[in-house]
């Protein structure tokens, strides 16, 4: 059983009112299903807090059908509905299911769009900001080395972990909306420096020096070490801050790594010693050219078109650096009548880009640039599309297979030519 | 609470994630299973490509697997199958995550884990077992009792 200090133990009583004696409720039986001996305090919470598409809230009409009783039943678990009041944490709300002024574009019905406003209304009331990013740490939640966390997300919890050497598991949405309220979660994992060492060796023997590299190295590891800690040494150079999202992204999605060390790279790991911390080295796995082209095929499996009919970028969504990229690349071309470029960010990163003028250039190119989601977690597409391309290994893990379609994998270059021509031309140099 | 007249074949001693009492049919699989991404909450039913059990439904099932994997979004795929009442009846697994301990919470599913015998090793799918959360216990027949 989880030991409670004497705050804990009021707020579980109800002295802080309903809603926190709920939250802690949730949380005692989390720890105690995870084996949890105390909780830590946070004060930074990212979650999707409350937002729910209408058959939820349907689900829930006897209770009144609105954001109070979706928070009371689904979002703490609770038996009663309870006021919900302002957050006491530092929250943030995730990714959500549209983009704000090109919903149409997205195939989105205005009821959808309604319940949508209706939600994020709730939420910014309740002092959550609407940050709608699977990048946070993009947007205007940095967390520092050592704090404590309770985030969503798989691709921003192994940046935390490991670029940040922030401390978060991989939380849920009913474990943060909690931990929003009662600023607790319970001290199990990531939270723990006994559960931050390497577990197995990958020995990179093939330069990895762009994204597009580091992303398909990601999505080598995870798919090695499926979700345990990889410590990484060999030819990785030119570290950058998208490299490290496209990386832990793609392991996240392949595996389920939640953190990794990269030798002399990444803050916990200044040596393979430490990085292992003198607790017994697991496998070893060698990332060769041969890796390399397996990963290559892997991701280039669904599917044998070439014709593409959508470009996706911004998995995980684009920052400023990645966009001016994409206008750079793009300036002065057209996005074939055949195809479309949708590209992802957040709204801090999108009104950066609307400041610079790279978003006038994506728009006179006929490019869409949206905010708040993705193809992946919405599942917008544009219509008919038949086969995507896409340089994010994390997306095209989960595009093709959860809508059906074609998906190719290849560079930032090698998609915006694709969107401009129709034609998918890329290959392993 | 079913009367079992007959001895169990097995019976394996693990440790509550969540309490409460459920027998039915077990589905056993040796792959770790994605919540979103990785099924289809409005029928309970295994969506991940490859996975050995793509198109199987787990719902009412007694659900025996080595854990959880992938998104975040878990907990929320399954307590949106429980929503649905595509909610497996009980689950027994090996190792334990932050993803898996939740989603058995808020599914409110009889849930034991940290067995001393390798259920994976011990449970056939089609087997009639009975998951005690509380005393974590987990009785195993090879089929349902007369």
């Amino acid at each position: 059983m989880v030991a409670l200090t004497r705050e804990e133990q009021a707020m579980l009583d109800g002295e802080s009112g309903a809603a926190i004696a709920k939250a802690m409720d949730l949380l005692v039986r989390y720890a105690d299903a995870l084996g949890a001996e105390r909780f830590v305090e946070t004060n930074n919470v990212a979650g999707v807090p409350g937002s729910s598409p209408q058959w939820v809230k349907d689900h829930y009409a006897a209770d009144g059908g609105d954001y109070r009783a979706v928070f009371s039943r689904y979002d703490l678990d609770s038996d009663d509905v309870v006021d919900v009041p302002r957050m006491n944490a530092f929250s943030c709300h995730l990714q959500g299911g549209m983009d704000p002024e090109l919903w149409r574009e997205q195939g989105m019905s205005e009821a959808a769009h309604a319940n949508f406003v209706s939600d994020e209304a709730e939420v910014a009331g309740h002092g959550i900001q609407t940050l709608k990013t699977c990048t946070p740490y993009l947007a205007g939640n940095m967390p520092v080395m050592g704090e404590h966390c309770a985030w969503m997300e798989s691709s921003a919890v192994v940046f935390a972990n490991s670029v940040v050497g922030a401390r978060t598991n991989c939380e849920g949405r009913e474990s943060t909306s909690a931990a929003m309220l009662a600023k607790r979660i319970p001290d199990w994992g990531f939270h723990r420096d006994d559960f931050r060492l390497g577990q197995h060796s990958v020995d990179v023997r093939m330069p990895v020096d762009s994204v597009f590299e580091w992303g398909m190295l990601g999505y080598f590891v995870g798919d090695a070490v499926q979700d345990t800690i990889p410590v990484i040494t060999g030819d990785i150079s030119d570290a950058n801050l998208i490299r490290h999202k496209h990386f832990g992204a793609a392991a996240a999605s392949s595996g389920g790594v939640e953190m990794y060390h990269m030798v002399g790279i990444t803050p916990e790991a200044p040596s393979v010693e430490a990085a292992f911390g003198g607790a017994a080295k697991g496998e070893r796995f060698v990332y060769d050219a041969a890796a390399r082209a397996r990963v290559y095929e892997t991701l280039n499996s669904v599917g044998s078109s070439t014709d593409v009919d959508y470009v996706m970028l911004g998995c995980p969504h684009y920052s400023i650096e990645q966009i001016a990229q994409a206008a750079a690349l793009i300036e002065g071309r057209k996005v074939h009548e055949n195809s479309a470029l949708w590209i992802f960010t957040s709204r801090a990163v999108k009104a950066e880009a609307d400041a610079s003028g790279y978003a006038r250039i994506l728009r006179s190119a006929g490019a869409l640039l949206m905010t708040d989601t993705c193809s992946a977690i919405s599942q917008a597409v544009p219509k008919g599309t038949r086969v995507a391309a896409l340089d994010s290994a994390k997306q095209v893990h989960y595009l093709p297979a959860m809508l059906g379609i074609e998906g190719l994998y290849g560079t930032t270059a090698e998609c915006i030519d694709a969107a401009c021509t129709g034609k998918w031309q890329g290959r392993l140099a | 609470m079913i009367e079992t007249l007959e001895q169990p074949r097995l019976v394996i001693h693990g440790r509550k994630v969540v309490g409460g009492v459920a027998e039915g049919e077990a589905l056993v699989t040796r792959d770790t299973i994605s919540g979103w991404g990785g099924i289809d909450s409005a029928t309970g039913t295994v969506i991940e490509s490859r996975h050995e059990l793509k198109g199987v439904s787990f719902a009412g099932k007694i659900l025996v697997f080595p854990g959880a994997k992938g998104s975040s979004g878990w907990s929320n795929a399954f307590h949106m199958a429980r929503l649905r009442g595509t909610a497996p009846l009980a689950m027994v697994f090996n190792v334990m995550t932050t993803k898996i301990a939740l989603g058995a919470v808020v599914m409110r599913v009889p849930t034991v884990t940290d067995c001393d015998a390798d259920p994976l090793d011990h449970i056939r799918t089609g087997d009639w077992v009975r998951v005690d959360g509380d005393a974590g216990t987990i009785a195993i027949w090879d089929r349902r009792p007369g």
